[in-house]
């Protein structure tokens, strides 16, 4: 059983009278381990699928199967629990709070599981020694470079141990020689077993990921397997990792 | 090997539970005082209009419940509600033909009710003397000069302090003797704050209407409780002589009307029934002597009449059906006219009630106006807030906070600011109260209640809950796709 299974996931939006699909009878796996990319030019619906996906948002069609729970039709709280718990998000715009210092800001998805404050404090700081933060834990966001802000949030998305991460144009904000050390600690990260899908209108970042999607006009346009890749000799992630339940 | 975050052993995590737990409601509790902190400026303009509505309530509970302990304090010094007055009345339009009939209230009337009128417990009869006092090179009119039976001691609570009251056989002998209040002592013989000791005058003699007569005591001074306080404290500064003067002028100023029971008795003399009748009224005596003053007597024949009747009836649930037997009795005696008029304390007791109740009323509406408006600026304040924090609570939905994590949040922080404005307010209330007290003083002490405490710090929380849920309900209901989006 694949980690994510998306079966004829339909999106529809209604304008007036027009119906627009956002996203048109897509079908997809995600394994467990998997480095993914997901691309697309603007408005083809790469980011309502991670929405989708993500569990921010639900579908108009279809079944989505996440780590074994079908979410399709979960509820609100159920999908809050389930963005708390299994997933994790890395955004453009970082999306740090700029009134808590970055340890707060990395304990906020613990708070919400409520997992008391010495644990929250031991589980922050091991987050932020993974992305090389742990130095910076009191400072506030706006103290803080472009890229320290995205290993802030990083460590934010990894905190909660999560079986799946979001990576929404994350080196969009950055210039290319902090990009490129940002997408290094995501292929890092993927050594060590975690689940990450990237989105993003550069072919050339979604180059790092062995696998890649291209989404156009909502449905799934190119469907690359590792062999055709060709750009990573290495055996799949999941032989290098126990994932084992 | 696991990664450094035991990175793999999460699966079979099971679908978790959320629920606001104790420790996370004080997490978002820090989470409201560290926003109202981030504006302070802000904040403490939003919690002045909790701030006012709390310390109105407060000081105008307290204003009131000085008004009404001042008031039963005088109820009761006048002798409680169980006293009934009989007074002298004009003839009802209808008998006005009869009036050369109508003998007026006599001693006919008590020796009746004595005999006929069993809810009656005890009757004191009154005639009033309008009499000036002359002694020590002074003059003094005192307001309520009349000749009764020792039985007006019990019946209007009066305390001998020297000497003695008057009995039967000085009330038979018709002996010149009287007892006298303190405002007497201190218009002739002068106070004790004046003169710096107390003057006990029994033994001295005294001229009423020019007669002579002995003072046999003294009543003790009467005063309401917070008068006797402030005088207390006069006392305990000898420097401060103003201040005693200030606080003997409120004892018989009588700006209230509780004030006013205190200063009359003070200025009662009783003299025995039987002498007044006797050396003023019978028309056999004096009659050079008095032609000069005011108090001449109605004829060669004399007035038998009496100015009142004081009667304690036995319970005052049984107050109607005492008033109907007192009337029936009368009004045999009265031969049908009724020239007669009952005079209950229910009436004022009534009045204090209503007094009480009114003030309270508007004072309550005043305080609940100022609540709604500073629960408006919580709610307006809040609003503005989660407008300019639409993206933080898409970051928060999307690490995993429910709906319900982001009401209680902002509900929290509109109860916060309600809570702290309910504190401040309280304290503010002391101020207040200082403050109307130096600009309208009365007779009463205000007197703060924890239970108006409570009330208003309750209220004030209930304005923040009532004041938060609408803006609650905005953020929580917020799509988190788009809240992030937002610029």
């Amino acid at each position: 059983m694949s980690l994510v299974e998306l079966r004829n996931v339909s999106k529809i939006y209604r304008l007036g009278d027009e119906e627009i699909r956002a996203l048109d009878d897509i079908t997809l796996d995600i394994e467990a381990g998997e480095f993914i990319s997901i691309i697309g030019p603007s408005g083809s619906g790469k980011s309502t699928l991670m929405h989708i996906l993500g569990c921010l948002d639900s579908p108009s069609k279809g079944t989505i199967q996440l780590d074994g729970v079908m979410i399709h039709n979960a509820s609100a709280r159920e999908l809050a629990a389930i963005r708390n718990r299994k997933i994790g998000f890395v955004f453009q715009f970082f999306n740090l709070l700029p009134k808590l210092t970055v340890m707060q800001n990395v304990e906020l998805p613990m708070i919400y599981s409520g997992i008391p404050a010495k644990q929250r404090r031991e589980r922050s700081m091991a987050s932020l020694e993974a992305v090389g933060m742990a130095n910076r834990a009191k400072h506030r966001p706006s103290q803080l470079s472009g890229g320290q802000q995205q290993r802030a949030a990083i460590a934010r998305a990894l905190v909660n141990n999560p079986r799946i991460v979001f990576a929404d144009e994350p080196t969009g904000n950055l210039d290319s020689h902090t990009g490129e050390a940002i997408l290094q600690l995501f292929r890092k990260l993927s050594n060590e077993g975690r689940t990450i899908v990237l989105v993003t209108h550069d072919p050339e970042i979604a180059a790092v990921t062995p696998r890649r999607i291209e989404i156009r006009d909502g449905k799934i346009a190119v469907k690359l397997d590792l062999a055709l890749a060709g750009l990573d000799k290495r055996p799949p992630v999941q032989s290098q990792v126990s994932l084992a339940p | 090997m696991n990664g450094p975050l035991g990175i793999g052993s999460g699966r079979g995590l099971p679908l978790p539970e959320i629920e606001v737990s104790s420790f996370q409601l004080w997490i978002t509790f820090q989470t409201g005082l560290r926003e109202i902190w981030a504006h302070k400026f802000r904040s403490v303009l939003t919690m002045l209009g909790i701030i006012l509505g709390v310390s109105s309530l407060v000081a105008m509970s307290a204003l009131v419940a000085g008004m009404e302990k001042g008031a039963k304090e005088a109820l009761i010094a006048i002798g409680g509600l169980e006293k009934v007055r009989v007074e002298a009345q004009d003839l009802p339009v209808e008998q006005r033909y009869l009036s050369d009939q109508a003998v007026g209230i006599t001693m006919n009337d008590v020796l009746a009710l004595k005999q006929s009128a069993p809810l009656v417990t005890r009757i004191s009869p009154e005639m009033r003397l309008p009499a000036t006092f002359s002694a020590n090179g002074k003059r003094f009119r005192p307001w309520n000069c009349v000749g009764v039976w020792p039985v007006a001691l019990e019946m209007n609570e009066h305390v001998v302090e020297y000497g003695r009251m008057f009995n039967e056989l000085d009330d038979e002998m018709a002996r010149s003797v009287c007892v006298i209040g303190t405002d007497t002592r201190d218009e002739l013989w002068g106070s004790p704050e004046k003169t710096g000791e107390e003057i006990n005058p029994v033994g001295q003699i005294v001229f009423i209407n020019h007669l002579p007569f002995t003072i046999i005591g003294m009543f003790q001074r009467y005063e309401s409780e917070s008068d006797h306080k402030a005088r207390e404290l006069a006392k305990a500064q000898p420097a401060s002589q103003k201040n005693g003067a200030v606080a003997r002028n409120r004892g018989w100023g009588g700006r209230g009307r509780g004030g006013g029971a205190f200063a009359f008795k003070n200025r009662t003399v009783y003299l025995p029934l039987n002498t007044v009748w006797m050396k003023f009224r019978s028309g056999a005596t004096f009659a050079a002597l008095t032609a000069g003053g005011s108090t001449a007597p109605a004829g060669a024949t004399g007035d038998p009449r009496l100015s009142s009747l004081e009667l304690k009836i036995s319970s005052v649930d049984l107050l109607p059906e005492s008033l109907q037997q007192i009337r029936n009795v009368l009004m045999s005696t009265h031969k049908g006219i009724e020239d007669f008029t009952f005079r209950t304390q229910e009436d004022w007791a009534e009045q204090i009630k209503t007094f009480v109740h009114n003030a309270r009323l508007s004072g309550g509406l005043i305080a609940g106006i100022s609540l709604l408006v500073g629960g408006i600026g919580i709610m307006n304040i809040m609003l503005a807030s989660i407008s300019e924090r639409v993206r933080e609570i898409g970051i928060r939905k999307s690490v995993g906070a429910a709906t319900g994590d982001i009401f209680v949040q902002i509900i929290v922080e509109s109860v916060v600011i309600a809570i702290l404005g309910g504190i401040a307010g309280m304290f503010t209330s002391f101020g207040l109260i200082q403050m109307i007290s130096s600009f309208s003083p009365t007779d009463n002490a205000p007197i703060v209640t924890v239970l108006a405490l409570s009330i208003a710090f309750g209220f004030s929380v209930l304005v923040g809950v009532l004041a938060g849920i609408f803006p609650a309900i905005k953020a929580a209901k917020l799509n988190p796709i788009q809240a992030l989006r937002y610029e």
